[in-house]
């Protein structure tokens, strides 16, 4: 079976990218890296449909038919990623309503093992530099973040 | 009989859309919501009579020719599953019912509850009828979708942070099951079952390799099998207490019921059985030193969803009849027990307000209906002869050993572990929640508290300084602020002081609880003849020449 260049190209960068956004921490980049990523996969499922065609409407031409079952596929998954990702904007549109940033937050675990670090209630690798405003910071640093 | 088919997937949509139109009548929308849920019971226990007695029933949708349209099957296995599936999604309906399901902030009942909840049990019932791939898909995507809104009903800012990571990770999951299928399109042409069945056989090792390690891994994240099991526990405990009962109870057991089918029908022979037993093993153990490690009931609970599906995947990694008859007689146990602890959860934040066993002291005396409701199915859940989960525990049990493989025994032993530090877990909780005096708990809490650091203004530590580099503080706000948020600050002496309780526990509420632990303790004393449908269940599904002439009946391979 011979497959289209262009289609697998695509479909590879458009993941590529997707893998990339779906690795950073706002919610508005994950949604970005997921309308690609659906994009991508849907492109990979007309590759799996096989070489083109004309269209699949009996009677009206002569040769080859594409396969219209994996187009039809296709368009229930667009359906539904649409519906996700109008779901997926109105929770990030939530998020920064509530915290004023869409930034995914740690879980419950996270937040505890990482509060427990900062008091010194479990591991010495924090340490608080108390009521000191940026004082015995390095200067640059302090500026830095 | 065909007709009874569809109907457990067509009525709740219909209700779903008649509770809609409904919304400002919260009443009659009860009524719709339970009348529907009722008569698809109905129907689903005819399913199950008829399918026992005269073999798989399949409807084809749409009147196409038969390999082309949507084919519903119902075979013993999936009918089974359906019928354990509404009785639970009716408790859950009536508790909720009971406990008038309202957004934190307000008082206002919440209009959308019922058709998303209808639209849940329409998914999960075409996941398990499902004749083909990409139904399944699209099943998946109705229950995930209702998941999606149930777990952030209301907007809080702890359902909206679990909710992000929850609804990322099943869109990740929906996406890697659609390359799934776009493979198995590739390779073999078709996405029907039964047609797979047969053609699947006739491709290269290796490619049919790839194809069920894809959808392997797409069912291990719906039905968090270890390690794909992470985003489980964080996202269920920050529902509200009837969804996330309905959610331990029905969504993960639809990804074991898609690892079950799929691993009979289309890879019969796998050679992965070995990394299937070495999944469940992981899950096992590790969800269950998560459980001994959590402080408030509810995660803990998540934890041992988490352990407990170890058990199901045990039976299926055995791949015999007896491994599979021990699967399926354990995820309907499941299936009502995990479910009815959710529910009794639900009834100790309502009439306690938290499930936290630091603020928790006292409620043998304080509700003595309670303890009963806890205790019977925690005991039930770690496996105490005679009930129900020590009879699928056996069963699985047994299946191992007779295998006799070194895998096999230490699952075994495993198992026999896991069933020991459920009961560790679930004896702990009950101590401190139930058999201290809400005094010890206050004094306790006080001392814990004494090292909680206070919230302080963001505004002199700007940075916080670690070995050298330095952070802003704005995380370990954060990280401050996502505890806060999870737990209360008062326990329940302070609440049983300031007299802030409800007097009493709703009747609805304590009905559908003790209906559904009912339910459960029967599972206990029908153990005989359900063990010999599981049985025969099993027996279907490693031997489906019936099941894919029964679907392709004009011999269309």
């Amino acid at each position: 079976m011979s497959s289209n260049a262009t289609l697998i190209l695509t479909a590879a960068v458009a993941i590529g990218c997707a893998v990339y956004l779906l690795l950073e921490r706002s919610l508005a980049r994950v949604l970005i890296g997921l309308v690609l990523l659906g994009n991508g996969v849907n492109i990979l499922f007309l590759v799996a449909s096989g070489p083109a065609g004309r269209a699949p409407i009996l009677g009206a031409g002569t040769g080859r038919m594409s396969d219209p079952l994996p187009q039809a596929l296709v368009l229930t998954a667009i359906v539904i990623g649409l519906g996700t990702t109008a779901f997926l904007l109105a929770m990030a549109y939530r998020s920064w309503q509530l915290t004023g940033h869409d930034d995914v937050q740690d879980d419950v675990e996270d937040a505890a093992i990482r509060r427990l670090a900062a008091e010194d209630e479990a591991s010495d690798s924090f340490d608080l530099a108390h009521d000191v405003p940026g004082g015995d910071l390095p200067e640059e640093e302090g500026r830095a973040t | 009989m065909t007709a009874l088919v569809p109907l457990p997937v067509v009525l709740p949509l219909f209700g779903a859309g008649v509770t809609l139109v409904l919304a400002r009548r919260p009443r009659v929308q009860h009524v719709v919501s339970t009348l529907v849920l009722v008569a698809v019971l109905v129907v689903a226990a005819t399913l199950v009579v008829q399918v026992d007695r005269s073999g798989p029933e399949v409807l084809w949708i749409g009147g196409w020719p038969e390999p082309l349209g949507i084919a519903l099957v119902a075979d013993r296995l999936s009918a089974l599953l359906l019928l354990v599936s509404v009785v639970v999604s009716l408790a859950v309906l009536v508790f909720s019912i009971g406990q008038g399901m309202t957004g934190d902030d307000s008082d206002a009942p919440l209009t959308t509850y019922h058709p998303t909840f209808l639209v849940l049990v329409a998914g999960v019932a075409n996941a398990f009828l499902a004749g083909d791939l990409f139904n399944l898909f699209v099943s998946f995507e109705i229950l995930l979708f209702a998941s999606y809104v149930l777990l952030t009903l209301g907007g809080t800012r702890s359902r909206i942070r679990a909710g992000s990571i929850y609804v990322v990770v099943n869109m990740l999951s929906s996406s890697l099951f659609l390359v799934g299928l776009a493979a198995v399109y590739a390779a073999t042409g078709s996405l029907n079952l039964a047609q797979l069945s047969g053609r699947l056989a006739q491709l290269p090792g290796s490619v049919a390799l790839l194809l069920q390690l894809l959808l392997l891994t797409v069912f291990a994240i719906k039905a968090a099998v270890f390690p794909l099991s992470f985003w489980l526990p964080d996202s269920y405990p920050t529902a509200p207490a009837p969804v996330a009962a309905v959610f331990a109870g029905l969504l993960t057991k639809v990804g074991v019921y898609a690892i079950i089918r799929t691993q009979t029908l289309l890879f019969p022979d796998s050679p992965l059985s070995g990394l299937v037993l070495w999944a469940a093993l992981l899950t096992m153990v590790v969800g269950i030193l998560g459980a001994v490690a959590q402080s408030d009931i509810k995660r803990l609970l998540s934890f041992t969803l988490v352990s407990h599906i170890g058990y199901m995947v045990f039976g299926i990694g055995l791949a015999t009849v007896a491994g599979y008859t021990g699967a399926i007689f354990y995820v309907v146990h499941h299936i009502t027990i995990q479910t009815a602890l959710f529910l009794v959860l639900g009834l100790v934040e309502h009439r306690a307000g938290s499930t936290s066993v630091i603020r928790l002291g006292g409620l043998a005396r304080l509700v003595p209906v309670l303890g009963v409701l806890f205790f019977v199915p925690a005991m039930n859940l770690a496996g105490i002869p005679p009930m129900s989960g020590f009879l699928g525990k056996v069963g699985l049990i047994e299946a191992g050993l007779r295998v006799g493989s070194p895998l096999a025994i230490v699952l075994v032993v495993a198992s026999v572990a896991t069933s020991l530090l459920t009961l560790y877990a679930l004896a702990k909780a009950w101590n401190l929640a139930f058999w201290r005096t809400p005094a010890e708990a206050h004094e306790t809490a006080r001392e814990l508290s004494v090292h909680q650091p206070q919230l302080q203004p963001a505004g002199p530590r700007d940075h916080v300084q670690v070995r050298g580099s330095v952070l802003p503080s704005r995380d370990l706000e954060e990280a401050r602020r996502v505890i806060s948020d999870e737990e209360s600050d008062v326990d329940l002496q302070q609440l049983i002081e300031m007299d802030a309780l409800p007097r009493r526990l709703p009747a609805t509420m304590v009905g559908a609880t003790a209906g559904l632990i009912g339910v459960s303790l029967a599972l206990t004393v029908l153990a005989g003849p359900l063990f010999g449908y599981a049985h025969r269940a099993a027996v279907d599904l490693l031997d489906h020449r019936q099941y894919v002439t029964a679907v392709l009946r004009g011999g269309s391979r």
